[in-house]
């Protein structure tokens, strides 16, 4: 639907509304895993379930500028890796899934596998390779300490978006199906 | 639920008098040179800046207060976690080591760690205030033109308006969402265990995306009527020209810039060693 | 005679993934300066006409035309939707999806803006079009922070500053109380005598567009013209009846009284009919017709004392309000937006609890049960059903609550079977609720709340959107359910709910009770009337400007009397 023109009305309107999603799940929808200092970031399903929807730019942007509003709404300033990374995120996971058509309805178990190895790289080259990186640059922290933060942040959003991005995804994908065969039953 | 966000407030002060898009640029490049600059004079100075800034703007204390206890928790756990990680990470950097005291097995105090979390604590610091007195001090409709103005795309720049504009839509509809969840006996606290703890959010999620998604089609289909992307350029309502104050705020802060990469490079190394 | 403006030909139209047309063999011509009115069932095709006439047909929907549709004389197809944009302003049911912009003032300027105006110039015209639409001293505010009206206004001073020829209107009361709906009304009847634009308005609220003049009224039914009258001939036709579509009330009663309706009547509004001869047949009527039963016992059930709460430390939304509930009724609450009416809703749930006063059910202090405690006792269903509805399959979302409680699997079972035959949508109970209509939608979520089995439910604007044959069968529904002895509440502005369906109406203004009696004594009392932003019910015009002995008097008949008509 979206993904034929790179930056048609309605995925400049998918931008801006998914951006204030992210900023409202950054901040109400981050949920206690059960380990210390690790939460369950319910954002990132959603960045991960747009991307899939809007495409790779539309995932790029939400990223950038759904985190960099997040960070100055409610915390006062940017934290510039962080948000480069979830840009990065919803960009890679946009480019790999391009071809799934889920407005048709089709998300089927290749598409699951497919959805899930996309988000698994875009995460892992994200949280474990770009994020520490950066701070490591920016800010010259401790190598040791970064990416142990990238490995868990990773990890958990990993976690994340293959639960419930896949369960929404598919809960979305049950809702473009064709109801051609639907019949009252007595 | 109601949390408590940095608004923009409308007021009068040298600070405010500033075009967004000046405003815009001075945070960027601001940013951008404290991440580069490890150089604790240039630091100090920014900082001291950044202060004098602060008092000039008026700003009052309580429209920002509460995201300084945020930040406050966030630096204090940062610093022990650099340390715990790494107590020798200022040894490392500045190729010396002096001993101040020692605490327990690798975990030795010294000189050289003190300086570089100083140095740490001083890169956030100078950038938090510019932050803060950038949101505080412009106003949100001056933000999509500011962008297209410094080169970002109108349509991008548009994209960020749509996002301030629904983000009290949207924590509206999340909340009676939630509350509905609720009544139905949806709970996502840690009462529950995790798996049903994950399918619970999926039952608050979906409500929210799928009218959300039909929100998008109904903006879009709003905007196209409207005549929104017909044309190459647009001009912003909102949309101020410079003056002369814009001009001045942005050679100074240029001439900081220079001067600030300058001092830092001029030995060769980012890092400003005291020993 | 002044030139056609849009002249429809032959017009066909087939969505693109739809087999059958949804337009078929379109004949239709609007002149220059016109006023017509549009009106027809949902799914009639009145919509897709209008998506026709903006341009969203075809170039944001796409599909299959046939026959000629031209706008100001040329072809639209060869037209583009941002060009069309130039000659055609729409404004939007729903205007939080049109409100663009983060001020009032940009909002009016985004046309502008599109079309690269230049600064100055720009800012003069926002400040003429926010004038002509009464919203000059508001520019600077947030969507927020306005009413209903005051957003519509928005959206018309939008469309105005883009000096456009057509003004296109859809379903412009959908969301506005009655008293702005009446307003609104006025006001684009002035906008079309000054200006002399050419006005479309798409509504089924035919009474309420009626209130001032219309050239023509134009009937779709199932992707065709059904009729095309002026509003005299149309309404003393009888065609209205045909199209599930609802007339008048005081032409209604004008005929359960005897009194034919013919065109020289002038019957088109309550204030200009020839009562002649009429009157004494009314009077009539209203003697020989007794209600059956007297009011039935009242039992407290719900009860508010002294409920003080407010979002903000200052501002109190409720005032020390006290109010009661009775077993078994069906109440209504009204007032107008921030009147504190979900509010109520919202503690009694114990979503917020109140800063000071008490909640008793049944005599006992609910102050310290849970929210998922209440629930069980108390059912909330919320405006938008799509907020409420979290599963794919209808029977997994009306399951969802009795799971989260944990209940036996075949319990579940009978229970939700159960429900589903009462709410009628046991035939569905194997589809996805993707494939249903939102009226059965807003079932659903009533049916997953039922399942609870509460004694109270309580329901926000539970008509919204709904046509006349889609609001009868939701209303006969719930009176179904308040038979069974469940409790109804119903938060709404609907006036034709309240006096149709309602015991009971307690009014809020300001966070205090303005008025708790029978609706037909609500709606007939102006001070209570005005201070809600309803109407005064045309009915009670009708039996004033009658000179009937008591006015209030046939309001109650007509009421009694139509229940009866409709049940048969």
């Amino acid at each position: 639907m979206a993904k034929k023109e790179l930056l048609s009305i309605r995925s400049i309107v998918a931008v801006g509304i998914g951006s204030a999603l992210f900023v409202i799940l950054g901040r109400f929808g981050s949920i206690p895993s059960g380990i210390p200092n690790t939460n369950i970031e319910t954002t990132y399903a959603l960045l991960a379930l747009f991307s899939l929807l809007y495409g790779p730019v539309a995932g790029l942007l939400i990223g950038l500028i759904g985190h960099t509003l997040k960070d100055f709404i409610f915390y006062g300033s940017p934290w510039f890796s962080w948000v480069i990374s979830s840009g990065l995120v919803g960009l890679i996971i946009g480019l790999l899934v391009a071809g799934i058509s889920i407005q048709d309805g089709v998300f089927g178990k290749r598409e699951i596998i497919r959805f899930n190895l996309a988000q698994i790289v875009a995460n892992a080259i994200a949280w474990f390779a770009v994020a520490p990186t950066l701070d490591i640059l920016i800010y010259a922290e401790p190598a040791n300490k970064v990416y142990t933060q990238g490995l868990a942040a990773g990890a958990a959003n990993i976690v994340t978006v293959a639960v419930i991005g896949t369960l929404l995804a598919a809960a979305y994908a049950k809702t473009r199906t064709k109801q051609g065969s639907l019949r009252k039953l007595g | 639920m109601r949390a408590r966000m940095l608004t923009y407030t409308k007021q009068d002060s040298p600070v405010h008098r500033l075009s967004g898009a000046a405003k815009l640029i001075v945070f960027i490049a601001w940013s951008l040179t404290a991440m580069i600059t490890y150089d604790t004079r240039c630091l100090v100075v920014m900082l001291l800046i950044s202060l004098v800034l602060f008092k000039v703007s008026t700003v009052r204390f309580q429209d920002y207060a509460f995201v300084l206890y945020f930040i406050l928790f966030f630096f204090l756990l940062n610093h022990l976690a650099i340390f715990l990680f790494s107590p020798l990470e200022g040894t490392r950097i500045y190729g010396t080591r002096h001993d101040l005291f020692h605490l327990a097995g690798r975990y030795t105090v010294t000189a050289e760690q003190l300086f570089y979390q100083l140095n740490i604590a001083l890169k956030y610091a100078v950038v938090i205030p510019v932050a803060l007195l950038f949101l505080l001090t412009t106003d949100p409709s001056e933000f999509a033109a500011s962008l297209n103005r410094i080169g970002v795309n109108y349509k991008i720049a548009y994209s960020v308006s749509l996002a301030l504009r629904y983000i009290p839509d949207i924590q509206r509809d999340y909340e009676n969402i939630s509350f509905s969840a609720q009544a139905r006996g949806i709970d996502l606290s840690r009462k529950e265990k995790l798996p049903r703890r994950l399918k619970n959010i999926v039952s608050i999620l979906l409500p929210l995306i799928l009218s959300s998604i039909e929100r998008i089609e109904k903006i879009s289909t709003a905007m196209e009527l409207r005549g929104f992307g017909s044309g190459r350029k647009r001009t912003w309502y909102m949309g101020r020209p410079f003056t002369g104050r814009d001009y001045f705020a942005l050679g100074l802060m240029l001439s900081l810039a220079a001067a600030a990469l300058i001092i830092t490079f001029y030995d060769g190394s980012r890092f400003y060693s005291i020993f | 005679m002044s030139k056609a403006v849009i002249e429809f030909t032959d017009f066909s139209f087939t969505y693109r993934a739809q087999q059958e047309p949804t337009l078929r063999g379109i004949n239709l011509s609007i002149r220059e300066g016109e006023k017509v009115l549009i009106v027809g069932p949902s799914g009639s095709g009145k919509s897709t006409l209008a998506h026709c006439i903006n341009g969203l047909i075809p170039f944001y929907y796409p599909g299959e035309t046939a026959g000629s549709l031209r706008i100001m004389g040329q072809e639209q197809q060869e037209q583009s939707i941002a060009a069309l944009s130039q000659t055609v302003g729409t404004v939007l049911q729903d205007p939080d999806g049109q409100f663009v912009g983060l001020t009032v003032g940009e909002d009016i300027a985004f046309v502008l803006e599109n079309a690269a105006v230049p600064l100055q110039e720009m800012k003069e015209r926002v400040t003429a079009a926010a004038r002509a639409a009464g919203i000059g001293d508001l520019l600077s505010a947030s969507p927020q922070e306005l009413s209903g009206g005051q957003k519509q206004k928005t959206m018309l001073a939008g469309v105005l500053a883009g000096n456009v020829d057509i003004l296109l209107f859809d379903e412009p009361l959908a969301s506005l109380d009655p008293f702005t709906g009446t307003r609104t009304i006025e006001h684009i009847d002035r906008l079309q005598r000054e200006t002399g634009k050419t006005v479309i308005i798409i509504e089924h609220r035919l009474e309420e567009v009626l209130h001032r003049p219309v050239d023509r009224i134009i009937i779709m039914n199932d992707g065709v013209i059904a009729c095309d009258l002026p509003p005299a001939e149309l309404l003393s036709s009888g065609l209205l009846a045909g199209t599930g579509l609802r007339e008048p009330l005081y032409l209604t009663a004008l005929r359960y009284a005897g009194v034919a309706v013919t065109p020289d009547l002038q019957p088109q509004h309550p204030e200009l009919i020839r009562l002649e001869g009429a009157a004494q047949r009314l009077e009539q009527w209203v003697d020989g017709y007794r209600e059956q039963s007297g009011p039935a016992e009242a039992v407290p059930l719900l009860e508010l004392k002294e409920v003080t709460f407010g979002y903000e430390r200052e501002t109190a939304v409720l005032d020390k309000l006290s109010l009661t509930v009775n077993r078994g009724e069906m109440l209504a609450i009204a007032g107008r937006n921030g009147a504190g009416k979900s509010t109520v809703s919202k503690l009694i749930c114990g979503f917020y609890k109140p800063s000071s006063g008490s909640i008793w059910l049944n005599g006992r202090d609910i102050g310290r049960d849970t929210i998922k405690e209440r629930a069980e006792r108390i059912g909330f269903v919320m405006q938008n059903p799509n907020h409420m509805l979290s599963k794919t399959l209808l029977y997994d979302e009306v399951a969802f609550g009795l799971k989260l409680r944990d209940v036996p699997e075949e319990l579940i079972r009978e229970r939700v079977h159960g429900v589903l035959r009462i709410c009628g949508l046991h035939a569905f109970r194997e589809w996805p609720i993707s494939a249903l209509s939102y009226g059965q939608k807003k079932r659903v979520t009533i049916a997953s709340i039922l399942v609870l089995e509460p004694e109270i439910i309580i329901l926000d604007e539970p008509t919204a959107g709904q046509d006349y044959r889609h609001y009868n069968e939701m209303m006969e529904f719930l009176r179904g359910l308040s038979s069974r002895g469940i409790t109804v509440i119903m938060i709404t502005h609907d006036m034709h709910l309240m006096l149709e369906y309602a015991q009971r109406a307690i009014v809020l203004a300001d966070g205090k009770k303005a008025g708790d009696d029978r609706p037909e004594r609500i709606l007939t009392d102006r001070s209570i009337v005005e201070k809600a932003n309803l109407r005064e019910t045309s009915l009670y015009t009708l039996a004033l400007r009658a000179g009937l002995q008591q006015p209030e008097e046939l309001v109650r008949t007509f009421i009694a009397f139509d229940r009866e008509v409709r049940r048969r």
